[in-house]
């Protein structure tokens, strides 16, 4: 056989791919160090740092589902904003009822609570996204001008019934004890919040990354996103795959929403579609549909917008722009683009 | 001959505005395997694609082992046992060889002796088996898109030119392995230009030109007459030979 | 001579005529048929709209692309005379200054983000323009100190548009003749002169070009048009004709502010006209538009007296609450998305062919 021949081209080629998937990786701590240079104090850098990986972590949640649904079937939801402050109204209508157990003095009761009401929005968000499926996204398939349209009057419907539910003012809620005050190291101080939103995200994106790697289900998604038919011809149905993605995004939206509410500890309507303009950023400038660049993408804009925001604090949301502007400038499809068969 | 394994009645299919197939009928008899010759656009893929319920038919019948399966979807035809390996390969270059053969192994997992067997007909699958599919060249995703389709007994595997673009040394292999798989019992349907190849390995021929099936009949017969072979399908296939 | 003026584009169905001719007139003799400040301000938000809506439609309806930053543009347009006035007093430079200034800065920023966004997917326009537009949004109410923030500016325009300004003596049909009189035909008239400059774009080998795009781009860049320089170009065009719609829009309020030009509702509204009236014809905008107006000004009236009147069934006040009403809006958006795709004008022409 030619394979002998063949060989040593295949590795040439997949030391360049190495190279050039590797790249992008580099950034995460290039910021970082930009960042490091430009405030030149080390405690302020520190919190600041741990505050955009807090923040970053949080919209990676938020934009991982978006991201998979647009792979898999080239659906792009304008609507996802709506199971983020779905997710953040249901949590904290579950946190005020156990209202006795988040001031309670023992983390454990503390954590319960949060846990439960991470619980209920992630069970009604998904929910919610498979209704939206169906009703509102199905017929839409193939017409990304419709898909926009439709899916943005979703997200109007949708802000407008919580309204109609929750009322039109924005709700304070308070951390519960454990989660409140900060860890001082050194001279440096973290707040636990974000601490703890660093490591439930990091928990998530390694989950993601093995159910995405290791098992069947997340190899059908991912050769899904390359060819769908493909995937069918096999003799597996995609469109319950689809719906399965679509739940599981919605749901991660509403964690991100309670997540997100909980850091501000103020909701409102509106959260979901001003958040939504991170989440755009994020996936476009990890490319539409890549899990990977989604994150590198929502770490990037998190440590940007902190490091912005301590720095020049009117500018934050236009350097995020800047920053996707050039990435775009780097890589016209994002830093992952995503084959596409055909 | 007893029951065919598959049999196509009057099928028309239409894409967007365009009517491809226009009343096509024709028989794949169980066991052996039946050529789907004609140039060019005479709409040999398209058929393939009906069959396979990637396309509908809009009127006409498709029936597989007696069971018309016409309104089926997709995924339904290929559990009857029915695999189909694309022009296009529809190989997954994200996904390792290994993770190609795994999703195309519904069941379950992979028979181990299978596996030695389709190894034998494909060593550069062995070779390149924890290797992104997408580093693989043309002619080993060739490969690894006609292991895919029989890495599990499947009755029925529809494949379509499968030899296009390849080098010769290639082509060969290919060609030994569509007659190794030709010796399991297994039923196939080729589309496939290159006559040289066709007229080995082909039992059965059916001719397509504009939608319609022109000809049926034995592979060797087609291929000792010349001047039926001319009338049929003109010169381009000399071109190949 | 109509038809010329027209483009050669009719309505091209007899009752898409009368309507269109009715809202021609009702427009042109708003101040006397209708007098009432109410009913004239109802009067001159249509005409502006109707440019507005049309210039987008230029974009989704003629090209096939979704942006969410045209109230950015038309913002940009109202800004620009805002600003101009502020720093050089109430003239008519002023105002040429201010738009000429907003036009510029519009189409150029339109240029940028076509340029990033349309190389690759039209559906990363989108995206993109909804994150510029927000971005744009914040910045102009963070930077205080030149734009008002939230408050928006408040100027004085030429003392000729002026309601205390009288022109003539007496009344004609018992309508005073003051600047507020001219002030309305000013917009009119511009309202008037931009819209038949796009049914003359839409109706050129440009437009045509446009809607090859938009039914097969792939077949258009086989034939030899290169897309995305005819989609930036329809971007950029369309950005100029929204931010000319902000400076009538400016003159005609003497208040700039981000609720009445940048918020992200006035872009629902204008998705909304578009679709309702139908999109990809320069007509579903007159329609769209002053229906969306007419119903925005006068049905949350309705709406009220109706929640008030349903007090006690539980629920449905809060439903048809007038604070509600983009409730509604929303359900008949996704409706008429589904079911009505080419919107009143599409309905009216098709019944007629």
């Amino acid at each position: 056989m030619s394979d002998a021949a063949i060989r040593p081209k295949i590795e040439r080629a997949s030391l360049a791919e190495s190279l050039k998937t590797r790249a992008p990786l580099a950034l995460v701590p290039a910021l970082a160090l930009v960042g490091f240079l430009a405030i030149g104090s080390f405690p302020t850098w520190v919190t600041l740092t741990v505050a955009g990986l807090a923040m970053g972590m949080m919209i990676f949640i938020m934009a991982s589902g978006l991201t998979l649904v647009f792979g898999l079937m080239d659906v792009i939801n304008f609507g996802h904003g709506a199971f983020v402050t779905v997710g953040a109204f249901v949590g904290f209508t579950v946190l005020a009822w156990l209202a006795g157990w988040t001031s309670d003095p023992s983390i454990l009761i503390n954590l319960t609570a949060v846990f439960l009401a991470i619980l209920a929005s992630m069970a009604v968000t998904g929910l919610l996204g498979y209704a939206f499926e169906r009703t509102i996204v199905m017929p839409v398939y193939g017409s990304h001008l419709k898909q926009i349209l439709v899916t943005m009057g979703g997200l109007i419907i949708a802000q407008q019934l919580i309204i109609v539910i929750w009322g039109p003012d924005a709700i304070h809620l308070s951390r519960p004890e454990a989660l409140q005050g900060s860890f001082i190291f050194g001279t440096a101080l973290v707040e636990k919040y974000r601490l703890l939103a660093v490591v439930v995200g990091l928990i998530l994106f390694l989950a993601m990354s093995y159910v995405l790697n290791r098992t069947k289900i997340g190899l059908l998604v991912r050769a899904g996103v390359e060819n769908g038919e493909m995937v069918e011809a096999l003799g597996y149905r995609i469109g319950r795959l689809f719906l399965g993605v679509f739940m599981t995004g919605s749901a991660l939206a509403g964690l991100g929403g309670v997540m997100w509410g909980l850091y501000q500890e103020t909701i409102t309507a509106h959260m979901g579609s001003e958040i939504m303009v991170l989440v755009f950023i994020v996936v476009i400038i990890g490319g539409l549909g890549s899990v990977g660049g989604c994150f590198i993408g929502a770490m990037l804009v998190g440590l940007l917008s902190n490091y912005a925001a301590f720095l020049m604090p009117k500018f934050a949301l236009v350097s995020t722009i800047v920053l996707m502007v050039a990435v775009l400038m780097w890589r016209p499809q994002g830093l992952y683009p995503v084959v596409k068969a055909k | 001959m007893s029951e065919p394994l598959l049999a196509l009645d009057g099928v028309h299919t239409h894409i967007d505005q365009y009517h491809i197939l226009q009343g096509v009928s024709f028989q794949v008899p169980a066991g052996g395997v039946t050529m789907l010759l004609g140039r060019n656009g005479a709409g040999k893929t398209t058929t393939l694609r009906t069959i396979m319920g990637l396309w509908h038919a809009s009127s006409g019948a498709v029936r597989f082992d007696g069971r018309d399966i016409t309104a089926l979807s997709t995924p339904d035809i290929a559990r009857l046992g029915i695999a189909y390996v694309p022009e296009s390969m529809g190989i997954f270059s994200d996904l390792t060889v290994r993770e190609n053969m795994v999703l195309a192994a519904t069941a379950g997992t992979m028979d181990n002796s299978r596996l030695d067997w389709i190894f034998e007909l494909f060593p550069p699958l062995k070779t390149f088996w924890d290797m992104p599919a997408g580093n693989l060249s043309g002619g080993q995703k060739q490969m690894l898109s006609i292991a895919r389709a029989i890495v599990e007994p499947r009755r029925l595997v529809l494949i379509d030119e499968p030899t296009k673009g390849l080098a010769p040394a290639i082509i060969l292999s290919v060609r030994k392995a569509l007659e190794a798989l030709k010796e399991t019992d297994t039923t196939i349907l080729l589309v496939e230009q290159n006559f040289s190849l066709a007229s080995r390995v082909g039992d059965t021929v059916a001719v397509m030109d504009d939608g319609r099936i022109i000809h049926t009949g034995e592979m060797a017969e087609l291929a000792a007459d010349r001047s039926l072979q001319e009338r049929l399908m003109g010169l381009s296939l000399e071109a190949h030979q | 001579m109509i038809s010329k003026l027209l483009s050669g584009d009719r309505p091209g169905s007899p009752i898409l005529a009368i309507v269109v001719l009715a809202i021609f007139l009702a427009l042109a003799f708003a101040p006397f048929l209708f007098p009432g400040t109410r009913s004239v301000e109802t009067a001159a938000r249509i005409c502006i709209f109707i440019v507005l809506v049309a210039s987008y439609d230029l974009l989704l309806g003629y090209t096939g692309i979704v942006s969410f930053a045209h109230t950015m543009f038309f913002g940009i347009g109202a800004y620009g005379v805002a600003l101009a006035i502020t720093v050089m007093g109430a003239s008519f430079a002023a105002i040429l200054v201010g738009a000429v200034g907003g036009v510029l800065v519009a189409m150029l920023l339109a240029l940028l983000i076509g340029l990033f966004s349309l190389r690759v997917k039209a559906i990363f326009f989108a995206m993109v323009t909804l994150a510029v537009a927000s971005a744009f949004a914040v910045l102009v109410s963070q930077m205080s100190a030149i734009t008002g923030g939230e408050d928006g500016l408040n100027y004085a325009i030429p003392s000729v548009f002026k309601p205390a300004t009288k022109l003539m003596d007496g009344r004609l049909f018992g309508v005073r003749l003051d600047g507020k009189l001219l002030l309305y035909y000013f917009v009119f008239v511009c309202a008037l002169i931009l819209f038949l400059v796009m049914l003359r774009m839409v109706n050129s080998p440009f437009g045509r070009v446009l809607k090859a795009v938009r039914e097969n781009a792939f077949r258009a860049e086989a034939i030899g048009y290169r897309v995305v320089v005819y989609r930036t170009a329809a971007t950029v065009l369309s950005a100029a004709m929204a931010a000319l719609a902000g400076v009538l829009i400016a003159v005609w309020l003497r208040y700039t502010g981000p609720a009445t030009t940048l918020s992200f509702e006035i872009m629902i509204d204008i998705l909304l006209m578009v679709v309702i009236g139908g999109m990809g014809t320069m007509y579903g905008a007159v329609i769209g538009a002053t229906l969306f107006i007419l119903a925005q000004t006068y049905l949350q009236t309705l709406m009220g007296a109706a929640s008030e009147a349903t007090s006690s069934i539980p629920l449905l006040p809060h439903l048809i609450d007038p604070g509600r009403w983009l409730l509604w809006l929303g359900v008949l958006f996704v409706l008429s998305v589904y079911f009505f795709p080419t919107g009143i004008v599409g309905r009216l022409r098709g019944r007629s062919a």
